[in-house]
């Protein structure tokens, strides 16, 4: 014990005299900070998480939580964060693990571009009187249409068409397994998407037979640890996405530990009880861009063609040029996930250092995919980091068809992004599989929360489309004269394609 | 119509898995397909009672997601026969190349001569799904790497030695494999360990060595003795011990 202890993350206090001992924040924390002695609420800081449960449930307003307490002589370069994980690490002499996305102080270039609107010149749009195009088709789009007159003098279509996914809005909601979060958090967003007419992913662990009815608003997953894939999974999904890489954890694989696989997640996963679920870095049937075609051809062919397949790649330096192959691989959409892409658990030196920021992979796929001619080859699918309507509509101002959200979903059911995933005793009942704290999402509520989400985010982008002028979502896509950057460097200009403001 | 065959000769797989597909639907219980070169996913993804005969070398992925049919090769098979495969059977007379049994679930895949790199890899089990890769000759590198579940067998007929190609097991969780004579230690992956191949372990194994072996016309009895290697995980969690948290 040389090293001792450090310093509490947070501190949390009750007011005594507006506490009316409820025991509401004994009751909801699942991590133990609040105990009963005679007749007093004991607090242990040290247990906190800054989930933000107890907060949300004192019906006082009793209780206040504080970060960082305790100072540390402050220092640019060796941040209490760096101190604290040496010290981790010269305990332990492992790897360190973190939840959620990317903590490290990047600046975010979604803050440093802006939006235009109309004025005098051209007139805007006002989404209450004139239709807002934003249906949205993902997959292949022909580069030809090749028409034939019939014998009544119809004219018909010719060309076969790829099959598409139909979004009433370009909002999805990303793959996020079951066994990672709760039945329930599945249950919720698979009810908000199929109101909102759009899909969710279901992730590399199987569908649980309670998604079923919402399977028409479903994209199966398909990873390297092949888990919960048959032939009966792949047909269910309204499409199939095949998992290279993630964001959060670009090149490397992903372990499900043992402690979370329980008796429903093994069945669905079809793993034995308890055991770890790895998957591996690489899939093992892909080694090269050939081999990548191969899985593509061979999903469609084991479902008939009938289903567009996508690929999902972490955004990392060569990304055009990998999207440039996937293009050509038959797939129908490449999903591209940035480094702040959340994650319930990846090793932190990853989370925050691997991969590059989602605008910039947009921009750079987008141009490389028309500069080659194949952009109609691929529907271009942005994640990691959509926080609100405005990055969603930058995203597609730089080139993308649709966004997957996360975060920002589970933010919906509760989450207040407290980092703790991992730990499997998720307060809000979403990254848990402990039955107590799961019942604590009510799926109807939960499904109601996410969709008025998506719905508002959807009101906002007609509004911010109608006031640039513009009434169809194809207007927008790729629309970069749309973009200005505001302190962006030239460097930065030149691989967004966007003019700096004021030009 | 109990028995169909179809020239395969310049033909598309997509059209090759359409006739089959409609077949199987149209009740027939017997396919032969002849003059196969290169054609792959043969029976992707296929369900149903059916027996499959491929006369010729197919394409990689040979009856990736399947569940049910049996499908026997008259000749060698390309990258990944038996892909994520769920139930059934693949009976090959000849060898196949990398990634055999890749993430294969449930069902059995028996390869007469020698497999490539990566065979059985990932292949897992679950309750009563337990699938079985016998393999008459020897494996390259990282065969049952990652193995969640299942049976690799490895019977080193016409090989000497039996097996020299290292990264045996490597990453192992679950599930079991048993080669021929004895592996050196230097051949084994990270998490795999040897255990004795034991008098109760040739009971079990037994029904398996002999169904092999009849598919094939090899007599088993110089195969039934206890002179194999049995290789199991020394930890359902190869990787609990790698990682602190935060």
């Amino acid at each position: 014990m040389t090293l001792g202890s450090v310093p509490l993350r947070y501190k949390v206090s009750i007011d005594r005299d507006q506490c009316m001992q409820c025991m509401r924040c004994v009751d909801n924390c699942s991590y133990g900070v609040y105990r009963v002695e005679g007749d007093r609420i004991i607090i242990d800081s040290r247990k906190c998480t800054a989930c933000h449960r107890c907060i949300s449930m004192c019906p006082r307003d009793a209780i206040t939580l504080q970060e960082k307490p305790v100072d540390y002589r402050s220092h640019p370069l060796w941040t209490a964060q760096t101190r604290e994980d040496i010290i981790n690490q010269a305990r332990t002499g492992k790897i360190i693990l973190a939840g959620m996305g990317n903590a490290l102080d990047y600046p975010v270039i979604f803050d440093r571009l802006v939006l235009d609107a109309c004025q005098v010149t051209n007139p805007s749009i006002d989404p209450l009187r004139e239709p807002m195009e934003l249906r949205t088709y993902l997959g292949k789009k022909p580069s030809r249409l090749e028409f034939r007159k019939n014998d009544e003098g119809d004219v018909e279509l010719v060309t076969e068409l790829a099959p598409n996914l139909k979004l009433d809005t370009p909002i999805m909601i990303g793959h996020m397994s079951y066994g990672a979060i709760s039945l329930n958090t599945q249950l919720s967003l698979a009810k908000a998407v199929t109101e909102m007419g759009t899909f969710m992913g279901t992730g590399e662990g199987g569908m649980h037979k309670a998604l079923h009815p919402y399977q028409d608003h479903t994209i199966v997953q398909v990873a390297s640890g092949r888990f919960g894939v048959d032939i009966d999974y792949l047909e269910r999904g309204a499409a199939i996405e095949i998992k290279i890489g993630q964001g959060a954890k670009p090149g490397i694989g992903g372990h499900l530990p043992g402690e979370k696989v329980c008796v429903d997640v093994s069945c669905t996963r079809m793993i034995p009880l308890g055991s770890d679920a790895i998957s591996p870095a690489p899939h093992h049937d892909i080694y090269s861009i050939e081999d990548l075609a191969q899985l593509v051809r061979s999903l469609k062919e084991a479902t008939e063609w009938k289903k567009p397949v996508f690929v999902k790649i972490a955004a990392v330096h060569n990304v055009a040029a990998i999207a440039a192959g996937i293009a050509r691989s038959s797939a129908d959409a490449v999903v591209i996930d940035g480094f702040r892409g959340g994650t319930g658990a990846a090793p932190k030196v990853f989370r925050d250092n691997v991969g590059i920021p989602i605008e910039a992979a947009i921009a750079a796929v987008d141009h490389k995919l028309n500069d080659q001619g194949v952009r109609n080859e691929v529907s271009i699918i942005a994640s990691g980091g959509i926080r609100n309507s405005a990055d969603l509509a930058k995203s597609i101002a730089l080139g993308a068809d649709a966004v997957y959200i996360g975060t920002a979903s589970l933010i919906a059911l509760g989450c207040r992004v407290c980092g703790n995933c991992y730990r499997g005793l998720c307060p809000w009942g979403i990254a848990t599989q402990r039955q107590d704290l799961v019942d604590r999402i009510d799926p109807e509520i939960g499904g109601r929360n996410v969709a008025n989400l998506i719905h508002a985010w959807t009101l906002e982008l007609s509004e911010l489309m109608g006031a640039a002028g513009l009434n169809s979502i194809e207007s927008l896509r790729g629309n970069r004269e749309r973009l200005r950057g505001y302190m962006l460097d030239e460097g930065m200009l030149k691989v967004l394609n966007v003019e700096p403001v004021g030009a | 119509m109990e028995k169909m065959v179809i020239d395969a000769k310049g033909m598309h797989y997509t059209p090759l898995n359409k006739q089959i597909r409609k077949a199987v639907a149209a009740g027939v219980k017997e396919i032969e397909i002849n003059n196969v070169l290169g054609q792959r996913f043969i029976a992707n993804g296929l369900r149903g009672d059916v027996k499959i005969t491929i006369n010729g070398i197919p394409g990689g992925d040979l009856c990736m997601f399947m569940n049910g049919p049996e499908c026997t090769v008259h000749g060698d098979c390309e990258h990944a026969p038996g892909n994520t495969m769920d139930g059934g059977m693949i009976i090959v007379h000849g060898s196949a190349g990398d990634a055999v049994a890749h993430s294969m679930r449930g069902g059995k895949v028996y390869i007469r001569n020698n497999i490539g790199y990566r065979g059985g890899i990932h292949m897992k089990e679950y309750e009563s799904k337990k699938p079985t890769l016998v393999i008459g000759g020897t494996s390259h590198a990282f065969l049952g790497e990652y193995m969640a579940g299942g049976l690799i067998l490895v019977l080193g007929m016409g090989s000497q030695p039996l097996m020299e190609d290292r990264g045996i097991g490597s990453g192992i969780h679950g599930g079991e494999i048993v080669i021929r004579g004895k592996v050196a230690d230097r051949l084994l992956g990270v998490g795999a360990i040897k255990t004795e191949f034991t008098e109760s372990d040739l009971e079990r194994l037994s029904p398996v060595i002999e169904d092999f072996c009849s598919r094939f016309g090899i007599d088993p009895s110089p195969l039934m003795d206890i002179n194999y290697t049995r290789i199991v995980p020394s930890s359902s969690r190869p990787f609990a011990g790698k990682y602190t948290w935060e």
